[in-house]
């Protein structure tokens, strides 16, 4: 193990930068940006240094740690603050500081006019701190104050704009959605000390072997829950559509590329635990597909474009969570789709946000339409992740989601068959919505129902969405170009060198089944959109329009099952309280001051009537004692 | 003489020295008030760092006969746990003072009052952290109430003076109770070991276990008053939301503490095997305070009252953390007192500061103040953060310490008791979205933001939330020894880790 003393530089930059501009106030407004970007950019300069002196490493000596110091010792509970780089978090370093500052400099022109771009800078840095120590951190503890720290960040991004009520709300689900996973973390944590004595990753590992699979099989569900709050997957999921409230760089860079494929990373890094869970794998596996499902289907509905891409993350996600849930070969496949995803999600998004920079600010796509030959580049940036996202050859996403569908139907039996056919479907639905977004933003009849011309976005803007739109086309073909990524990835994710045993379909079948699933899904989007669009949504709709138009009644599901039964007993403890608990102290005391009247005549003040009785009292002690001792 | 004698002293001193200023000068008396409570922060500050850490026992001790009939001796000395319980209280002082240098002026009675009482208290609060006979506690747990009647009652609002009574009432009741079973293990220690009020000789006794149990529960009812569990709470809510914002900070910041120290000093201490026996009782009502106190916190349409019942809440996993019996628990309720204190004193400050610019303690009547008031609002943000333990703050660790500590032996109360993050997230965002954000409510569009001195009174309590967030090691070296001690006294030990290290 390597040791090195530059790991805490790049939490530390955003973290002071962070506060310094949240310190010194409006002060910082003229330059406030360009520190903030600045700063992530230097961020990724480490991270692109320490990646090449990994590489230069021999495989063994590739993880670097840095102690910083000792934060909680009490007993047996001993926990430093101290981080881990290794093949695993070096990929998250550079796509978190990578698209973060890419965002960084989108957002420069985008937040231009806002009078609160400084704060939202601050916000952006703190994000990329939190982020970076939720990835770097050696043990479950550490990760928890990243995995809480970006949840803050995200709180805030999101109700950034929060004098809009809505958007207050929509801080305050993200965050409270978040603190019902962080339920499992909390537990997991606790569990994995009480079996283990640590909470280190290496010191778990490395006793893995010795224990039960009872608690193993509890941590991993706990981790499980928790990822499902961060990630937003199944049944934690609602909070994602309505953080979109936040500006559009937060939804690429926190709601798209990076903070919710947390619980990816946290399940990977945590493979040792769910490699010896088989019941957690499972569920795993479950969570995700019905994910992959469930966003797909509400992505069929939206009208709003971020909404849109939002139900699409939180499906792409499920194929990451799925393959996760596939083992020690799924989990590299799983990080392959996540960068994958980071760059053609993220350049979406931005493109989105251009699309509204040119748009006054408007989401429904029932009112764009033509916007293509108003806003060229946009409109092929968007479109080069467009085709990545369907999975066409040879653009990334065609390399990373072939890959889980190919590892799901290896998964074996009916459960192959089965996961197969849902990756596939998945993979339809996607190709539909995805194409329904295009269709109606950028093909089709002008519907925006005003003069005003859209206009293409500034340099700043589409010089960042360009460098991502690369990362769509190439990253898929040069991460799995000879297995580069699989074998980086191996000792850390897969050190058995575990191989699928038997193919249950040769990959090119697969590769040709999932092009053929897109294909369905782009003709049904092409027949059902072409031609003339009214900007008004139907009202008319079947059944499952209605549902996923109502996100599969996610919202009113915890409505009736917890907010409401939880206002009621708030409702009912607040009147126990007042009438049962305190009504008897009220009854009691009402008596004991009338029987302090009537034992004496002069009434002179409660305080020295208790005086009186302090005295009385010590009075009775001193000769009890006497009594006693004489 | 003894440095914590003089600590202890300094500020009845003070309060003389402030008795003998001309009542019109409210300006010298603020002044020299805030002098005296900085010079005690100070030198109290000096005690810790003459404080040898790795040793178990008391330090500082001092023992002169006081009532030699009885045998009661004027013996004070201080371990980690009550060390660091003084430093809260002498460092809340002065920041108490400062940040609500006009809460006097309006009360019943003079400034001069105001500031004798608060001083006196501070002796006080010393004073009950310092005892080491336990009849020398009992004067000052009981003489403490006094300063404060007539600090809520004298300088309050609203419905003070039934708040003051009520405060008053279920004290005498808890006290009432305490003294009966100071009476009998003294009566004990008379038969066996010669009659003594000496904490360490009185840990020595004997004692039958029926005998032990009725003791036990008289001191733990009494403390379990002082820091609230449900059912014994009712008191709370009323008191601070009567209190100025200062003696609630007090109140709830140190002197509620007191019930929970003394369950570690004396609960556990003296009576060993009652507290095995009732632990298990005494934890469900931890965590039915946890929750209780959650819920009702969410319901609050006050200000005040939600902040009080937030403390309830956190004070049912104090409690929790002692009875779990291991260092991490204990340890973890320690440090959890003292963040306690200083983000309840972060709350209840900056709550005063919001009521006295809007002139209302609803929630519902502030909003969008993060654009007015942004710097009132960050600090609000920062403390309430800090008391929904979000990690990096101060109380994230005790909170943890606590879980985990009491996980590994009562897995069961511990799962319950982290279903109260949840709550806390609830009971903590739905004030900040009411008072911060959303648009700026009517009338509240200038209100103004922090003035110099109210910046300079809260600057040091976020810095406290914020270090020993990320650095908590200075203050968990302290309290560690001690803590395993008390744990290790008591008969138990940590549970080991099931899969050997």
């Amino acid at each position: 193990m390597t040791t090195s003393n530059n790991l805490v530089w790049l939490i530390a930059l955003p973290l002071f930068s962070a506060g310094l501009l949240l310190i010194i106030g409006k002060r910082a407004n003229r330059w406030g940006h360009l520190l903030a970007t600045t700063v992530s950019a230097s961020a990724f300069a480490i991270g692109v240094v320490e990646y090449f002196a990994m590489q230069g490493r021999d495989v063994l000596e590739r993880p670097v740690t840095q102690k910083i110091f000792t934060w909680i010792s009490v007993g047996n509970f001993h926990v430093d603050a101290s981080l881990l780089l290794d093949q695993l978090s070096i990929c998250f370093v550079l796509l978190i500081t990578g698209v973060g500052t890419l965002i960084h400099i989108y957002s420069i022109s985008y937040m231009s006019h806002d009078h609160d771009r400084r704060r939202f800078f601050a916000y952006l840095n703190l994000f990329i701190a939190a982020m970076l120590l939720l990835v770097l951190g050696d043990s479950y503890l550490n990760l928890y104050v990243g995995w809480e720290g970006v949840g803050l960040a995200s709180y805030l991004l999101i109700g950034f704009w929060n004098q809009k009520p809505a958007y207050a709300t929509a801080a305050k689900k993200a965050f409270v959605a978040n603190r019902v996973g962080d339920i499992g973390l909390s537990l997991a944590i606790m569990i994995a000390f009480a079996t283990f004595g640590d909470v280190t990753f290496k010191g778990i590992e490395s006793h893995a072997d010795h224990a039960s699979t009872s608690a193993m099989t509890a941590i991993g569900l706990m981790l499980l829950l928790a990822a499902a709050g961060k990630s937003a997957q199944f049944p934690l999921q609602s909070w994602l559509g309505d953080a979109m409230a936040g500006p559009t760089p937060v939804s690429a860079l926190i709601h798209a590329a990076t903070m919710v494929t947390a619980g990816v990373y946290l399940i990977t890094r945590s493979s040792f635990i769910f490699d010896a869970a088989p019941t957690a794998q499972l569920m795993v596996v479950i969570v995700g597909v019905i994910t992959l499902l469930f966003g797909a289907v509400i992505g069929t509905a939206k009208d709003d474009i971020k909404k849109a891409l939002a139900a699409s993350t939180m499906s792409q996600i499920g194929y990451m969570i799925l393959a996760t849930g596939l083992g020690p070969i799924g989990y590299a496949f799983a990080i392959m789709h996540l960068l994958t995803h980071g760059f053609f999600k993220a350049s979406m998004f931005l493109g989105a946000g251009s699309v509204m920079h040119g748009m006054k600010d408007e989401v429904n796509m029932r009112k764009y339409g033509g916007i293509g030959k108003f806003m060229p580049l946009t409109f092929v940036t968007f479109g080069l992740g467009y085709l990545a996202i369907i999975g066409v050859p040879p653009f990334a996403g065609f390399y990373s989601k072939d890959k889980i569908i190919e590892t799901a139907f290896n998964a074996g039996g009916v459960k192959g068959i089965l996961l197969g056919c849902a990756t596939l479907l998945g993979a339809a639905i996607t190709a539909f919505y995805m194409s329904r977004v295009v269709i109606m933003t950028f093909f089709g009849n002008e519907r925006w129902g005003h003069k005003d011309e859209p206009h293409e976005s500034p340099a700043l803007m589409l010089i960042p969405i360009s460098i991502l739109s690369i990362g769509s086309v190439a990253s898929g073909f040069l991460f799995a170009r000879g297995d580069a990524l699989v074998n980086w990835l191996k000792p850390i994710v897969n050190p058995a060198g575990e191989q699928h045993l038997e193919e249950f379909l040769k990959p090119l079948v697969v590769s040709s089944l999932a092009v053929f699933a897109v294909l369905i899904g782009v003709s049904i989007a092409v027949a059902k959109y072409r031609g003339e669009l009214q900007s008004e949504a139907p009202v008319k709709v079947n059944v499952l329009t209605r549902a996923a138009r109502r996100d599969l009644f996610q919202d009113d599901f915890n409505e009736t099952v917890f907010m409401k039964p939880g206002q009621g007993l708030i409702k009912n403890l607040l009147n126990i309280d007042y009438l049962v608990i305190d009504g008897l102290v009220r009854t009691v005391g009402s008596f004991s001051i009338g029987a302090g009247q009537t034992l004496r005549k002069v009434q002179n003040g409660y305080v020295r009537s208790y005086a009186l009785m302090m005295i009385i009292g010590v009075l009775a002690l001193l000769l009890t004692v006497w009594l006693t001792t004489s | 003489m003894n440095l914590l004698t003089i600590v202890g002293a300094l500020p009845l001193l003070a309060a003389l020295i402030v008795g003998l200023l001309p009542k019109g000068n409210s300006e010298l008396i603020k002044r020299v008030a805030m002098g005296a409570t900085s010079v005690i922060a100070i030198a109290s500050i000096f005690l810790a760092t003459g404080f040898d850490k790795a040793q178990t026992g008391f330090q500082y001790v001092q023992s002169k006969s006081w009532i030699s009939a009885f045998k009661i001796n004027f013996a004070v000395g201080i371990d980690g746990i009550s060390l660091v319980l003084i430093l809260l209280s002498t460092i809340l002082v002065p920041i108490v003072v400062l940040a609500t240098w006009n809460e006097s002026d309006t009360g019943r009675w003079s400034s001069k009052t105001f500031y004798i009482l608060i001083l006196i208290l501070e002796t006080m609060m010393i004073g009950v952290f310092a005892a080491t006979d336990l009849f020398l506690f009992y004067v000052f747990f009981e003489a403490m109430l006094i300063p404060v009647y007539f600090l809520i009652g004298g300088f309050g609002s609203g419905e003070k003076s039934a708040a003051a009574v009520k405060f008053l009432l279920y004290s005498l009741f808890g006290g009432l109770l305490m003294l009966a079973s100071i009476i009998g293990i003294y009566v004990i220690a008379g038969n066996q070991i010669g009659a003594t009020f000496d904490v360490t000789k009185l840990a020595t006794l004997q004692i039958d276990s029926r005998t032990e149990n009725l003791l036990f529960l008289g001191f733990f009812i009494a403390f379990a008053i002082k820091a609230p569990l449900v059912p014994f709470h009712t008191w709370l809510p009323d008191a601070a939301k009567s209190a100025t914002p200062g003696t609630s900070v007090l109140l709830l910041g140190v002197l509620d503490k007191v019930g929970t120290y003394g369950m570690i000093r004396f609960c556990i201490a003296l009576f060993p095997d009652a507290s095995k026996t009732f632990t298990p009782l005494i934890i469900v009502l931890s965590v039915i305070s946890i929750l209780y106190g959650a819920f009702m916190a969410i319901g609050q349409r006050d200000i005040k009252g939600l902040i009080a019942f937030t403390s309830i809440s956190h004070f049912g996993f104090i409690t929790m953390g002692i009875f779990a019996m291991t260092t991490q628990g204990m340890s973890g309720a320690t440090l959890y007192m003292v963040n306690h204190g200083f983000s309840t004193a972060a709350l209840f400050l900056i709550a005063g500061w919001m009521i006295k610019r809007r002139n209302s303690s609803t929630i519902s009547d502030f909003g969008g103040l993060q654009r007015i008031t942004p710097v009132m609002a960050w600090c609000f943000f920062i403390a309430g953060m800090s008391s929904l333990a979000l990690p990096g703050l101060s109380s994230f660790v005790s909170e943890f310490l606590v879980l985990v500590g009491t996980y590994t032996r009562y897995p069961v109360a511990a799962i319950v008791g982290t279903l109260g993050i949840v709550l806390a997230a609830l009971y903590i965002l739905i004030p900040i979205q009411k008072a911060l954000h959303g648009p700026t409510a009517p009338g509240n569009e200038s209100l103004p933001d922090l003035n110099l001195r109210e910046k300079i009174a809260i600057a040091p309590v976020i810095a406290v939330i914020i270090a020993m967030g990320f650095y908590p090691k200075p203050v968990l070296d302290l309290i560690n020894p001690t803590s395993q001690k008390v744990v290790t006294t008591a008969g138990f030990t940590d549970p080991a880790a099931k899969v050997g290290k």
